[in-house]
């Protein structure tokens, strides 16, 4: 097998801007089936930026290349990239009032099949999903992200996930606000996401949610670039030390 | 169908659902333009009782003596042409009770509508009006056996004179305003229903109104007495042929719920876009009774429409329930008016709007309470949802508070179908068209939810039409 058929996300020189700052000034990645990698960094250094460009939000501009599962998806529109199994979970999910979880739910699970799951079938495998996260049935029916929590929040991205079962995730912060007990269970939730055939890039300022889901590939993003990449051993490293002592690094690596 | 006629365009496949015309064949026919001699010819088709009679030309008077509305869409009210509008037009010769009597070309119509269908799944009682007259009309037998009465207008007249002298005009005065007066001279058709007392019609009735000819004037008249402890549900639609001339709809709806009544009203309006919709609806709620406004505006060029509840006994409640959908083109002046004279009443109106693509909404909205009317309580909420380029929302809520024990809330939010809420959405596969008819079909979801589940399928239909060709 070549490199290329177990590489399941890749990009190479990604840069992206907004409005004509640049904010990513160059990333690659290649991330293999059934690797999971995390992009740690401080608040500002463009890591959550990184994740929605690659999505294709429609105010951040990126060029560069941008492949799944070996396809440039790059120029693609989100619902095109989603459909094609790219998933995001968001750091702020928006609200949609009058829409609820169980009907948007059920409307992104057959635009991701490309085609309508009937309706028992999906309920059944709601209740199991919705089960595995601890999640009161009651919730299918509220209005999507309208008055959650911020707890609600991230687990109902991660029960999305479960749902869609995309080819490959970018989780963007997806640990913030979140109690010791909900981070056991979102973490569980994105282990039982992590298939051999898949895979995971977590967008993450703290390392505590990596005592629960272990990453293959560590990089430590600042200044818009991945100024270092290694094993689980450097998130760590981060923990203990701060980012500060890297940013001699970034500044060497070309910085502002 | 006349050749030399152009379609206007709209949205979606209004012309091939609803726009479709039948020839103008008609049993009776009123020259164009409006006069002393029109009103008598109706009053005189009609056999009316002397008092109806000079109630029709007091009120053309009144009419021409009023001027044209001051506020609103001045310009587009004024491209109202008087003198070129049918007043009043008879299809058919008579009215008939089973649709296998109405005539072909008529039934045929109603059939397309989906009509007869509707009416035996889940209906109690129906009349179908086509131009001035009620061309069918059923109720269920058993409502019948329990006293309830409903019958088109004018044979509420005939066979109930004293009722209808009793109660007509009395919640709405003809001279209330211009085209009140103008449906006081000119009415015809409509509903009258009266429920006795204590007596629950759980199924809805059901009247719909269809306008085929071009230049036409539809002035059906409404009356609903609820008698004491008694509840009723009513449900009105509507469409028309698209012309690119303009027709005239300007009906009158009376409701009076007596003590501990409850009445529901519920209108789908899907005029054709060349109609103007100028509406008068008012009701008076006396002690512990309840009134519900459901309206919901989709279609006409122009829709003028405030419905009011006067809470006259304790403890009555009022509520108005409203969405209107203003696509490129058309204005939906929409609202609700609710006047507190006793105390410990109660009042709710909700009113969501969207416009799109070049459309306008406004709400108007007026709640009053009197001095003496203590321990009232009134909500006021007004969503407006603006989508596209060059869509426009105005929102003129008035309250005039003469008492000082009242709880007053108000709430008025403008939000544009935002990016973050689409991009969130089609990150999960949806396209763009599918975001877009999710975030409406939430928007106006708490008014969907009110509707009998027929009519909210039919609801979320026409919303998905009008969504169709949706642009940034």
């Amino acid at each position: 097998m070549s490199t290329n058929d177990t590489l399941i996300f890749a990009c190479h020189d990604v840069h992206v801007t907004v409005g004509d700052r640049e904010v990513v000034k160059g990333v690659d990645l290649a991330i293999r089936r059934g690797e999971i990698h995390a992009i740690m960094g401080p608040n500002g250094s463009g890591k959550s930026t990184l994740a929605n460009a690659l999505m294709g939000h429609p105010m951040l501009t990126l060029s560069g290349r941008v492949e799944l599962a070996g396809e440039e998806i790059a120029e693609l529109d989100p619902d095109e990239k989603a459909r094609r199994g790219l998933f995001l979970a968001f750091q702020y999910p928006v609200a949609i009032p009058g829409v609820t979880v169980a009907s948007f739910l059920r409307a992104a699970v057959s635009a991701r099949r490309g085609a309508e799951v009937p309706v028992r079938e999906f309920r059944k495998e709601l209740v199991a999903r919705m089960e595995q996260l601890e999640m009161n049935p009651s919730f299918a029916g509220r209005y999507l992200n309208e008055g959650f929590s911020g707890g609600e929040k991230k687990r109902l991205e991660i029960l999305q996930l479960l749902m869609l079962q995309p080819r490959f995730a970018l989780l963007d912060e997806t640990d913030s606000g979140l109690d010791i007990d909900a981070l056991k269970i979102v973490a569980q939730g994105i282990n039982a996401a992590a298939t051999a055939e898949s895979g995971i890039l977590l967008v993450t300022h703290y390392q505590r949610l990596l005592n629960y889901v272990k990453p293959h590939v560590v990089h430590v993003f600042m200044d818009g670039r991945i100024v270092r990449s290694g094993g689980p051993e450097l998130a760590l490293e981060l923990e203990e030390r701060g980012y500060d002592w890297l940013e001699p690094v970034a500044a060497a690596g070309g910085g502002r | 169908m006349s050749e030399n006629l152009t379609l206007v365009t709209m949205g979606g496949d209004y012309a091939e659902r609803y726009g479709f015309r039948d020839p103008e064949d008609f049993f009776v026919k009123a020259p164009k333009g409006l006069n002393h001699e029109v009103v008598e010819m109706i009053s005189r088709l009609k056999k009316e009782p002397e008092w109806m009679r000079e109630l029709r030309h007091k009120a053309l008077d009144t009419f021409l003596a009023k001027p044209m509305p001051s506020w609103g869409n001045l310009d587009m009210l004024s491209r109202i042409n008087f003198d070129e509008i049918t007043y009043y037009l008879r299809s058919t010769e008579k009215q008939e009770t089973s649709w296998d009597e109405v005539p072909e070309n008529i039934k045929r119509t109603f059939d397309r509508l989906g009509i007869p269908e509707a009416e035996r799944k889940f209906l109690a009682g129906v009349t179908a009006q086509y131009e001035s007259e009620v061309v069918y009309h059923s109720v269920k037998e058993e409502l019948t056996k329990q006293g309830v009465i409903f019958l088109d207008m004018d044979s509420g007249l005939r066979e109930h004179e004293d009722l209808v002298r009793e109660y007509f005009a009395s919640v709405i005065p003809v001279a209330d305003n211009k085209f009140s007066a103008l449906n006081s001279a000119v009415w015809s058709g409509g509903s009258f229903i009266y429920i006795p007392p204590h007596t629950e019609v759980t199924i809805p009735l059901q009247a719909y109104f269809r306008i085929n000819a071009e230049n036409m004037g539809q002035f059906e008249r409404t009356l609903i007495i609820a008698d004491e402890g008694a509840k009723v549900h009513y449900i009105e639609g509507c469409t028309a042929p698209v012309y690119s001339t303009n027709s005239l709809h300007s009906a009158v709806v009376e409701l009076i719920a007596k003590k501990g009544a409850t009445i529901r009203y519920t209108t789908i309006q899907n005029w054709a876009t060349n109609i103007y919709n100028l509406v008068t609806k008012r009701a008076v709620a006396l002690e512990d009774a309840r009134v519900e406004w459901v309206d919901g505006n989709i279609g006409s060029r122009l829709t003028m429409k405030y419905p009011a509840v006067v809470l006259k006994g304790e403890r009555a409640h009022g509520e108005v329930l409203s969405i209107a959908f203003a696509g490129p083109g058309q204005h939906q002046d929409a609202g609700a008016k609710i006047t507190h004279l006793a105390p410990h009443t109660t009042s709710q109106i909700t009113s969501k709007s969207i416009s799109k693509d070049g459309g306008r909404a406004t709400y108007r909205g007026l709640v009053k309470v009197r001095k003496g009317a203590e321990g009232c309580k009134t909500s006021v909420q007004c969503d407006a949802l603006l989508i596209g380029h060059g869509a426009r929302t105005d929102t003129y809520p008035t309250m005039e508070i003469d008492e000082d024990d009242v709880r007053v809330e108000h709430e008025a939010r403008v939000s544009k179908l935002g990016d973050e809420q689409l991009f969130y959405l089609r990150s999960r596969g949806l396209t763009d068209a599918q975001a877009r008819l999710m975030i409406v079909n939430g928007f106006i979801e708490p008014f969907v939810r009110e509707l009998p589940m027929e009519y909210a399928v039919e609801l979320n239909r026409l919303i998905e039409l009008e969504m169709e060709g949706s642009v940034g």
